[in-house]
């Protein structure tokens, strides 16, 4: 009676272990070669990242020519007010102000894709609720007790945590309190877009990459037949000399 | 006029240096058993991958900086701004990974043919001095882009040294020049990484050839080709290295380049194996990861580590996961050679040794929790057993009568060909012909491949057949 107490225990433990652990992420639809995905993302990200996240790796210039956009342009529509298109997306907080403010510094994010993954980029700035305990007033399903505020709280309005109780122990859901700016298919979309540019971000090279391992892997595959006949050609007296 | 002075100056050269001396020795006049199979093509692939992390390590040097403050931003500089470095750097980082894919591999081949047995104990022993070496290598090398995996990876396995008595924590500051990992670590083991691991490499792949030339190549066969000579004292069983196994090892060159390109281009990350994500997150000596994982080639003797409660103890174990392997042609008492003629218990032996090494790689990547530590020690006991029982198991085995001359291999056409005559029968015994319906009951339709349907009657007779057959090729 013991022993099967025990294994009743135990085996309830783990699946309340896991399933406190993982929180179901959101799929991201990313497609960096969506130029147009591009500019809105680095739009919004210089609107709402940049005041406190850097993303010190990337240059103006760069969205510019890897999204195929005149300079002015981007100089226009997407930079900051007086920057210049050779400077790097840095944010203009400084280390001291931020961790006054904050707590810590907010990190740099030009690999945060890279090191997050877009999933859990995109689940993460979904997944804000309302949480009076905090000291900003949200929590986040996705990252507990973050120290970072809801930047977007405007466009998607308020969510509400709700627990639902099920056999296995219940999850949390997530439900709108108030509405935003944006309709939920818009925000899902303006949420989309800034994820796709972080992932772009994070690999600026990664459509060039893409595309010239098509010819390398075209190359190698006449270089293989090249090379499996000049070796057949060699062996067939090895064979000969067999039969 | 003119290509008879470029003979001349040829000449002027091969009178003073043995250049012709040394490419027959070793190229033209060096006699390999015909019968290598795919097994045999990855040492001179790990070559191929040596030679690629020398010409794309060189290429990194020249950006990268071997400075704490600097470092994550040089390689991130690399991958962004300088022409073509993502290309030099996911190359050097997937040369990594594949080097030691193709080193395992090729460890696995000697361990399956005996390549490591009489006479060739001291090829086998330069080979496991190369791989402490590429280990070393490895190591340093991932602590250099200065991510938070690289710096907490070290920082783990420098503690290591702190386990052992009396000296251990002097050794690891010794090792460190610091009391944690800092700027003074990143920089002699930049300068380990890149000058003196890599000159110990090359040295000792000169010493690995020079002893296996002098011996000549084992084979898929396990005998000795020299016993059987021609009138002119060549095998009878030998071709000259070059030109014949020069044309095969370049198809494995393309074979593998298609695979290493893949990866290149397509996945450098590899699921986060060859990249780790947490190391795309600069150092930071304040913040230690939730979980640290070494990289996937090291998870294995990490497992064992930690699958021992006590600390020096898991180290002991984790050196003693290598050294073993050293010690591999004097734990082995069959003195016949290859799996082929060896006996069932030796066959099992190496199932399970494969399976608990590749099991303990896997537990080495996940967090040590008490069921996967359970796990880990399981696959640890069978992993050493193989080693420690092998004197006394190689010994009851009941080996099977060797041939005087090797087994032919079949050419990839004649292996194409037999396949091609047993797959018509194969797929008629998993599927049977359905009635299809009346409007369509012509019977050179009803025969035709498309009204077949697979049986499971059929489909697990088969399973069973190919159960069988790998069941008694283990005995």
């Amino acid at each position: 009676m013991k022993f099967l107490l025990t294994l009743i225990l135990f085996t309830a433990l783990t699946v309340t272990g896991y399933a406190s652990e993982t929180v179901p992420l959101q799929e991201a639809r990313i497609n960096v070669a969506d130029k147009t995905s591009l500019l809105r993302g680095a739009k919004h990200f210089v609107t709402y990242c940049l005041g406190c996240h850097s993303a010190k790796y990337m240059r103006y210039l760069r969205i510019a020519i890897d999204t195929s956009v005149d300079q002015s342009i981007v100089l226009k529509e997407i930079a900051p007010d007086g920057a210049s298109i050779y400077d790097r997306l840095q944010s203009a907080m400084n280390k001291h102000d931020a961790e006054k403010w904050f707590g810590t510094q907010p990190p740099d994010l030009s690999l945060i894709a890279r090191s997050r993954g877009a999933d859990w980029l995109y689940s993460y700035l979904k997944s804000y609720y309302i949480d009076t305990t905090r000291p900003f007033g949200v929590n986040n399903l996705v990252f507990e007790d973050t120290a970072m505020p809801n930047p977007l709280w405007q466009l998607q309005g308020d969510q509400q945590a709700e627990h639902r109780k099920t056999i296995w122990g219940g999850y949390t859901e997530l439900v709108s309190k108030e509405n935003g700016q944006l309709t939920e298919r818009e925000f899902n979309q303006f949420v989309n877009d800034l994820v796709n540019f972080l992932v772009y971000v994070g690999e600026p090279m990664q459509q060039e990459r893409r595309s010239l391992g098509k010819y390398v892997i075209f190359f190698l595959v006449i270089f293989l037949i090249i090379a499996y006949l000049l070796k057949k050609e060699y062996w067939q007296d090895i064979y000969k000399k067999k039969s | 006029m003119k290509i008879n002075r470029l003979a001349l100056c040829g000449n002027w050269i091969l009178e003073r240096f043995p250049l012709a001396k040394v490419w027959n020795e070793h190229m033209t006049h060096y006699y390999a058993p015909r019968n290598f199979n795919f097994w045999y093509f990855f040492g001179s692939l790990a070559l191929l991958v040596l030679v690629n992390q020398f010409i794309t390590g060189i290429l990194l040097t020249m950006n990268y900086k071997p400075d704490a403050k600097l470092a994550f931003d040089s390689v991130e500089y690399i991958m962004r701004e300088v022409d073509w470095g993502w290309l030099i750097r996911y190359m050097h980082s997937t040369g990594a990974s594949a080097f030691f894919i193709v080193i395992y591999l090729h460890m696995f081949r000697g361990l399956m043919y005996g390549s490591f047995k009489q006479p060739r104990e001291l090829v086998w022993i330069f080979g496991m001095l190369l791989f402490v070496c590429l280990m070393a290598e490895a190591f340093m090398g991932y602590l250099l882009p200065w991510g938070q995996m690289s710096y907490w990876g070290a920082q783990v396995i420098i503690s290591l040294f702190s386990a052992i008595p009396i000296i251990g924590d002097d050794l690891s500051l010794w090792v460190r020049g610091d009391y944690v990992v800092s700027d003074a670590t990143l920089n002699r083991f930049f300068a380990f990484h890149v000058i003196s691991v890599p000159l110990i490499l090359v040295m000792l792949v000169f010493l690995h050839i020079v002893a296996l030339h002098e011996v000549g190549s084992n084979n898929p066969d396990g005998i000795d080709i020299k016993k059987y000579k021609d009138e002119q004292g060549i095998p009878l069983d030998g071709i000259p290295f070059h030109p014949y196994y020069t044309v095969k090892d370049i198809v494995g060159v393309g074979v593998f380049l298609l695979f290493f390109a893949t990866v290149i281009f397509y996945m450098p990350e590899m699921g986060g194996y060859f990249l780790e994500h947490a190391n795309f997150i600069p150092a930071d000596p304040l913040k230690t990861p939730e979980h640290i994982a070494p990289v996937w080639y090291f998870t294995p003797f990490y497992a064992i580590l930690r699958a021992i409660p006590d600390k020096f103890a898991g180290v002991i174990g984790m050196g003693g996961a290598i050294v073993v392997l050293f010690l591999l042609p004097w734990l082995d008492r069959n003195p016949v050679r290859s799996i082929r003629y060896r006996g069932g218990i030796f066959k099992k032996a190496l199932v399970l040794l494969v399976l608990s090494f590749i099991g303990l790689g896997y537990l080495g990547t996940q967090p040590a929790t008490p069921e996967l530590t359970f796990f880990a020690r399981i696959l640890t006991v069978v992993y050493f057993g193989f080693f420690i029982l092998m004197p006394i198991y190689t010994r009851w085995e009941k080996t099977k009568p060797l041939p005087t001359r090797v087994t032919e291999e079949h050419s990839l056409e004649e292996q194409l060909h037999t396949f091609e005559e047993h797959l018509p029968a194969l797929l008629d015994e998993l599927s049977e012909v359905k009635n299809t319906g009346t409007e369509i009951g012509d019977p050179a339709f009803r025969s035709s491949f498309f009204s077949q349907r697979p049986t499971a009657e059929g489909i697990s007779h088969v399973l069973t057949r190919w159960v069988k057959k790998i069941i008694t090729s283990l005995d």
